[in-house]
């Protein structure tokens, strides 16, 4: 259920709107900022409090490479893929990552803690290679820094 | 050597607030163009500044205002959309500016909506750039407290409401109107070109949309004129131009110059050379999707006429660097595979040959590839290029691999004839 709180977020959000459905995105982002992904439960109540259909909504959720459609860890790891970054060697940031967690793109940690996913260019080419979590940017990264930026997630 | 853009940010310092903002002179801009100035003289002055857009196309500014409707027979409301979904790899430019003096945004913003007559703004951000959303937010609180925003700006009667769109991803939302299919609610695929924007844009109304660097210019323009801007350019396009350098040179980073300054100076001056022990290969001088540069190109000109000329294109002004260590198979099989990734699925020839393209690209790095492989590439150029396809995704995607057969072509057929990348 969703919560009154989550509620009347997304109620304030549509009083800027012109239209229910512009309230989509902002909708989605608030239960997911809460509850970390978007359930079919979630989906629902979310399309029935905008009065559109489930798939209405569920066509905007899965277009979108941010709005979480199966469940995420605690914490979810970017990784920039794009070209700077991968002439700057992600692919050895990444490699380590995936050894360390035991995990690939698109996987949760058995412990819930990370889940891993690729990320168009991070815009932060000048620090290429860079990664994400939880919306923090980690930049001019080898693997001596990513180990002691995981340790620091909990 | 003037820099109105950066002057007062520091990479990797905090934004100005308000305060500080209107104590270098911030928001003076703005009070001279709602006290004094007609829209109309906003508008000539930024016809006359020669400024072009800084998102990539590089469209006169002042001629993509003048395609509003005129007033007397608008529908309403007008918007204006400020593009911050930086998203083309390679590019950090804005994130600077956003990151650095939000409210010079905003008062680019305010002075432009002021002059197109529009009454609601949009700032559209791309979702990874957090800290960036946090500090217009911010900036937009404080530009409200103050009276810039909302009602009756400065006892003018103009009224403008700004909103932070906070964006969920994708690359094709950079595309005007698939950004527009996104404010409202949509799965962001792109619209039909006609009518434009100006004329049927958000929700069917006028829309201007113009991108974050081009809109921090329009404060500058207005407190210097038009001959000052055109003076800090060493071309005919008027300005500055934040260009940016990433890959293996000594200094990655970005700077204010005049525009027209030559690829040589940026990338030797500026970022400092190649790294010891590493030799120049190439540039995608704008971006992702612009067309490989190489040495016999480094002394040109980077603004847009020239970069065009010399087979390019100057897209977003930040440079990405191949040097003579990395593979350029990998590296268009890198840029061929974020291409294929994000494209809408829209078109066919996109949503197809896309991927189609990656994979060929995958076999021929992997050592796996066939004769025969260059021409099924060189069939994709031809049929993901311009007017093939729904939007200029596929055909900005083509760039860079037209570009690196023509001037890597031998590096394609050692990979194919060895069977082996000779940098794994």
């Amino acid at each position: 259920m969703l919560s009154d709180e989550i509620k009347s977020e997304i109620q304030c959000g549509l009083n800027s709107c012109p239209t229910d459905r512009c309230a989509i995105l902002e909708a989605l982002q608030t239960v997911q900022r809460s509850h970390g992904w978007i359930s079919d439960e979630q989906l629902r109540e979310v399309a029935e409090f905008l009065n559109l259909t489930v798939e209405e909504v569920d066509g905007v959720a899965t277009f979108y490479n941010r709005i979480y459609r199966r469940p995420v860890g605690r914490h979810i790891i970017l990784v920039c893929d794009s070209v700077s970054c991968w002439i700057m060697g992600f692919e050895n940031i990444l490699d380590y990552i995936r050894k360390r967690l035991g995990i690939d793109f698109g996987e949760t940690t058995h412990d819930g803690r990370f889940t891993l996913l690729p990320i168009q260019c991070l815009g932060a080419c000048e620090q290429a290679p860079a990664i994400m979590i939880d919306g923090q940017l980690y930049g001019y990264l080898d693997r001596d820094k990513i180990e002691a930026i995981l340790r620091s997630y909990e | 050597m003037e820099r109105p853009l950066t002057k007062h940010i520091t990479i990797g310092g905090g934004p100005l607030n308000l305060s500080e903002y209107e104590k270098v002179g911030g928001y003076e801009a703005c009070r001279k163009s709602l006290r004094t100035l007609t829209p109309d003289n906003i508008l000539q002055l930024v016809k006359d500044s020669n400024l072009r857009g800084r998102g990539g196309a590089g469209f006169p500014t002042g001629l993509k205002w003048c395609s509003m409707p005129s007033l007397q027979n608008s529908p309403r409301p007008r918007y204006l959309i400020a593009d911050a979904d930086e998203m083309e790899p390679g590019a950090f430019k804005d994130r600077i500016l956003m990151e650095g003096n939000p409210h010079q945004l905003i008062e680019g913003l305010i002075i432009s909506a002021y002059s197109v007559d529009t009454e609601i703004g949009y700032i559209f951000i791309r979702s990874e750039y957090t800290l960036a959303a946090k500090r217009i937010k911010k900036a937009i609180e404080e530009a409200y407290e103050k009276g810039y925003l909302g009602f009756n700006i400065l006892g003018s009667g103009f009224n403008f409401e700004l909103r932070l769109h906070v964006s969920s991803g994708r690359y094709i939302c950079g595309e005007g109107t698939a950004l527009a299919n996104s404010i409202e609610g949509n799965r962001a695929v792109p619209r039909h070109k006609v009518p434009r924007q100006t004329e049927s844009g958000l929700w069917g109304m006028p829309t201007l949309l113009n991108n974050v660097e081009t809109l921090c210019n329009i404060p500058h323009i207005i407190n210097n004129g038009a001959v000052w801007f055109k003076n800090l350019s060493k071309c005919k396009d008027g300005g500055t131009k934040i260009f940016g350098v990433s890959g293996k040179v000594k200094k990655p980073g970005a700077w204010e110059l005049p525009m027209g300054t030559t690829i040589r100076e940026i990338l030797e001056e500026h970022a400092g050379g190649m790294l010891d022990g590493l030799k120049f290969r190439g540039t995608l001088p704008g971006g992702a999707s612009t067309d490989f540069l190489v040495e016999q190109h480094l002394d040109v000109p980077m603004d847009y006429d020239s970069v065009q000329k010399a087979g390019s294109r100057f897209g977003t002004g930040t440079m990405i660097v191949l040097d003579d260590h990395t593979c350029p198979v990998g590296m268009v099989h890198n840029l061929e595979s974020f291409f294929a990734r994000e494209s809408c699925g829209w078109c066919t020839p996109c949503r197809e040959g896309l991927p189609w393209t990656a994979k060929i690209l995958k076999a021929i790095e992997e050592g796996k590839g066939e004769p025969g492989d260059i021409e099924i590439l060189e069939f994709h150029i031809r049929a993901l290029g311009p007017g093939r396809t729904f939007c200029a995704l596929a055909p900005g995607a083509m760039e860079p691999l037209r570009s690196a057969l023509k001037f890597f072509r031998e590096d394609f057929d050692t990979h194919i004839r060895d069977k082996r990348c000779p940098w794994r």
